[in-house]
């Protein structure tokens, strides 16, 4: 059926790409199981596989070390019949999220205590958009693709450029990340992404009621949003991560040449080589020299 | 009252030449006593205050001293002699006062107010003014009667209201009536062949203005050359004969009263005037490109007069008005207005008033002779040469603003995150689990949940309508609520009450206010008294902006004191000036008399 040569897209028809975060750490910590997480989530992607014929799922696991496909339903046709507990399509994305735990275990190191157990968000929504573009270029009808990012852990301000980039280019391509954050705080770049991308970020208040959730916001496809009154954020959380120390800051340094941010002051930018002036708080005397003019 | 009577020293005359007698003078709410010094001489005086009709006095600054003349109502009077004009504007004010009372039994609390001799008039537009406006009245009421301000200073201030009442008396000016005079149509009796015209001073007027070659002739033929009948009768011949289109007649006629030709020929006046406005459009003006539009082509404009044919001979061209020069002069007539302003029954002043506006405007549009040169200057200026011209079309970025809103919302998340920040802060993951446990724990929940299923219901009933309602809420709220309603105002949200209390407060703090700034700096012992009045005024305000305060509910009470507090800035601001002002005085001028320049 999917493959048939004289498929007919409609406005309506998606191409959901979700991001799962399958971080271990984040799920043994949270409040919410990842067995309750994973009911919520699977019943939701077969709801959009419901809603419309020619929809279609894409789930890409988010690791800690690593990620990777685990569900595609354009790969995936024995979605009519069920083993008698669950869609077979359920099954199979169990399965291979199943290996996926195995190698993401099997990439882990030794590493310094007090790193943040962030997931590899910016390279799921890497492998997210060069799906999307593969569809993009299969040819003139393709149903309107958009990423969904099911998020728990922190952000990891070392992928910050990694993640804004990645940002970038989705809106580029004009292709929305929704995003539902799971986690305590809230996701700074998740913010970011939806607010940039167009997307919806939403974050639960009540996580045992999260198919509701992805069902309220997530499911309606992208043509019907503009008929639907959505939660919209409060603000947005703008702050960005500074390329040295990979903190989170408010005020910082940037190159006037690449615009790398930075926390402290530097002789030269490390990204693009910039040689930068003395600040003029160390040296009110050199006046004449301005403060981050590269001199390159 | 502020004081039931007034005592002072002063001389009492009978007319204005005598020297006085010298005693006390003691004025109270009933009676005028006057009991001289020397108890032998005569001059006793004991009068009721009803018999006062009204008062008059001398003003501060003319080399008269400081007299008070009090008349009664058999028309004698009373002069008293005052030492010194502090006095006498004491006095002044008391018997203002008295009188204002007892005129207020008749019910006309201002009339008998006699400081300024008002006349009848000024009075009764004052006491319309009150009428009219409660606002006004309130305030008359609360400074003027309980004598924080006087009538006279009261008034002071709204002198503007005064005169532009007086303004709207003065008649609307009438136009030009829109009617054309062609249209006043001949009536015939029926039997004879005779035409009567109607002929109103109204008309006249209307003639005159449209058509200057008339009245030229009107100037130079009445009275001397014929009477005003025989003027008007020929110029309704010669209307008729217009009228009738026969323009052959016209001309025979005008061969052989020449009187006659002059209302049947070409305003030569008009001819000139057109010439001249057609000098002063616009150079650049296309008007070739305007013809597309226009009717000159077709006889009177397409527009059959009378239903009548029009001949087109051209020896009789001379004769022929067309309806557009009528239309077009009469429309400039009405446009331009009435200049005249005389008495509309004396045709012969009518004619001399607009010859002589008429002088004036043709003087003035001499002035401005070199209108040729500043013409070809402006041809010069507007007819670009394109070649030289830079490019039109600038680069330009088109502003875009988005909905503000987006800022103030982020800004409003932003401060509820840094308050939230440090608690979130410590809820990193705690992470005591080495990998291989949290790995295990995941693969754990994923064969659970492949032996398992998944799990039914997904969510319970009630959890999900506790979405539902979350969600539901938080949309109507961030839609309706954030940054919305800028035009509800904080007052429309009090009780009415006190809504009228705070407005009436703020126009008696501004009246209050008004007059004790424009006192300063204090000049005269009038001024120095006048501000003692009204700071006195403006300190038993204060108790009751506390009074306001306490008497609205709790949850109102912000925004009422918020209210208020720039009133007693106002009010602070005030009353520090004036104590400021008295120390100087009190360490300044010890040696002047009674503390005042």
């Amino acid at each position: 059926m999917a493959s048939a040569p004289s498929k007919l897209y409609a406005d309506d028809v998606s191409l959901v790409v979700v991001l799962l975060d399958t971080n271990p750490f984040f799920w043994s910590s949270s409040s919410l199981s990842f067995l309750q997480f994973l009911s919520h989530v699977l019943s939701f992607l077969n709801s959009i596989l419901t809603l419309n014929q020619l929809n279609q799922v894409v789930v890409i696991a988010t690791g800690y070390n690593s990620c990777d496909y685990i569900f595609d339903s354009s790969l995936d046709l024995k979605r009519s019949l069920e083993n008698g507990r669950m869609p077979v399509m359920c099954s199979s994305l169990l399965q291979k999220l199943e290996e996926f735990s195995f190698k993401d275990e099997q990439l882990s190191k030794e590493e310094p205590e007090g790193r943040i157990k962030c997931s590899l968000l910016s390279g799921s929504l890497s492998m997210a958009l060069c799906y999307i573009q593969r569809v993009f270029r299969s040819g003139a009808l393709h149903p309107h693709p958009r990423i969904l990012c099911l998020q728990g852990s922190p952000d990891g301000p070392e992928q910050y450029v990694a993640i804004m980039n990645a940002i970038f280019s989705a809106q580029r391509s004009v292709v929305p990340i929704d995003s539902c954050y799971m986690g305590a705080q809230n996701s700074a770049f998740l913010q970011q992404a939806s607010y940039i991308t167009g997307g919806v970020h939403h974050k639960p208040q009540n996580l045992d009621g999260l198919f509701q959730y992805l069902m309220t916001i997530f499911a309606a496809d992208l043509h019907s949003r503009s008929f639907l009154h959505l939660p919209k954020p409060v603000g947005v959380d703008f702050r960005a991560s500074c390329f040295c120390h990979k903190n989170t800051i408010d005020m910082g340094y940037i190159c006037s040449v690449c615009l790398s941010i930075f926390c402290k002051h530097h002789k030269k930018c490390s990204t693009c080589g910039s040689v930068f002036g003395q600040a003029q708080s160390e040296a009110a005397s050199a006046s004449d020299k301005k403060r981050k003019t590269p001199e390159t | 009252m502020a004081s039931r009577h007034v005592t002072k020293r002063a001389k009492y005359k009978t007319t204005i030449k005598d020297p006085g007698t010298p005693g006390t003078l003691r004025l109270t709410l009933e009676k005028i006593l006057f009991v001289p010094h020397n108890p032998k001489s005569a001059g006793k005086l004991d009068v009721e205050f009803r018999f006062i009709k009204g008062q008059k006095h001398t003003k501060e600054g003319s080399n008269k001293p400081p007299w008070l003349n009090l008349t009664n109502n058999q028309n004698g009077s009373f002069i008293f002699e005052f030492e010194n004009y502090s006095d006498l504007q004491y006095c002044r004010d008391f018997v203002g006062k008295v009188l204002a009372k007892s005129g207020e039994v008749s019910e006309k609390p201002t009339v008998t107010y006699p400081d300024e001799q008002l006349s009848a008039a000024e009075m009764e537009l004052r006491i319309k003014l009150l009428q009219e406006d409660s606002e006004l009245q309130k305030l008359h009421k609360q400074f003027v009667l309980s004598d924080v301000l006087t009538e006279a200073e009261f008034w002071a201030t709204r002198k503007k209201l005064l005169d532009t009442e007086a303004n709207k008396k003065t008649k609307q000016r009438l136009g030009f009536k829109s009617a054309m005079i062609s249209d006043i149509r001949p009536s015939t009796d029926g039997r004879t062949n005779k035409v009567t015209f109607n002929l109103t001073p109204e008309i006249i007027l209307q003639i005159f203005a449209e058509k200057p070659a008339v009245h030229r002739a009107f100037l130079s033929y009445v009275p001397n050359k014929m009477s005003e009948k025989v003027f008007w009768t020929k110029y309704f011949r010669a209307e008729y004969l217009h009228s009738t289109k026969n323009s052959i007649a016209a001309a025979a006629e005008a061969a052989e009263d020449e009187e006659l030709a002059v209302f049947l020929k070409l305003d030569d006046i008009l001819a000139s005037e057109a010439r001249w406005k057609i000098r002063r459009v616009d150079p650049t003006l296309d008007m070739e490109a305007d013809e597309g539009d226009d009717y000159t082509h077709l006889p009177d404009h397409g527009i059959f007069r009378d239903g009548s044919k029009d001949m087109t001979e051209s020896q009789n061209e001379l004769y022929r008005r067309t309806l557009s020069q009528d239309i077009n002069r009469h429309a400039a007539v009405v446009l331009e207005g009435r200049a005249v302003d005389v008495d509309l029954d004396d045709t012969r002043a009518v004619a001399e008033a607009l010859a002589w506006s008429k002088q004036e405007s043709s003087t003035k549009r001499e002035s401005d002779g070199d209108t040729n040169q500043e013409r070809l200057a402006r041809v010069s200026r507007m007819t670009e040469i394109e070649d030289l011209q830079g490019p039109n079309n600038l680069p330009s970025a088109p502003l875009c603003i988005k909905d503000p809103r987006d800022y103030f919302d982020s800004q409003q998340a932003n401060a509820l995150r840094t308050s939230g920040d440090a608690l979130g802060r410590t809820e990193q993951i705690k992470c005591s689990l080495s990998t291989q446990e949290v790995y295990g724990s995941l693969r754990q929940s994923i064969s659970v949940i492949k032996a398992m299923g998944l799990k039914d219901p997904i969510v319970k009933p009630e959890v999900a309508h506790q979405v539902f309602d979350a969600l539901t809420n938080s949309i109507s709220t961030t839609k309706y609520h954030i940054g919305k309603n800028p035009h509800e105002s904080v007052l429309d949200r009090l009780p009415k009450k006190t809504k009228d209390e705070l407005l009436h407060h703020w126009t008696s703090i501004l009246e209050l206010l008004k007059h004790f700034w424009a006192s300063y700096p204090i000049t005269t012992s009038y001024l120095y008294t006048k501000v003692n009045r009204l700071k006195d005024a403006i300190s038993n305000i204060y108790p009751q902006l506390e009074e306001i305060k306490g008497s609205v509910p709790s949850e109102l009470r912000h925004q009422v004191s918020l209210l208020v507090h720039p009133m007693l800035q106002a009010l602070d601001a005030a009353i520090q000036h004036y104590e400021a002002d008295m120390q100087k005085r009190s360490t300044g001028s010890v040696d002047k008399p009674n503390g005042y320049v």
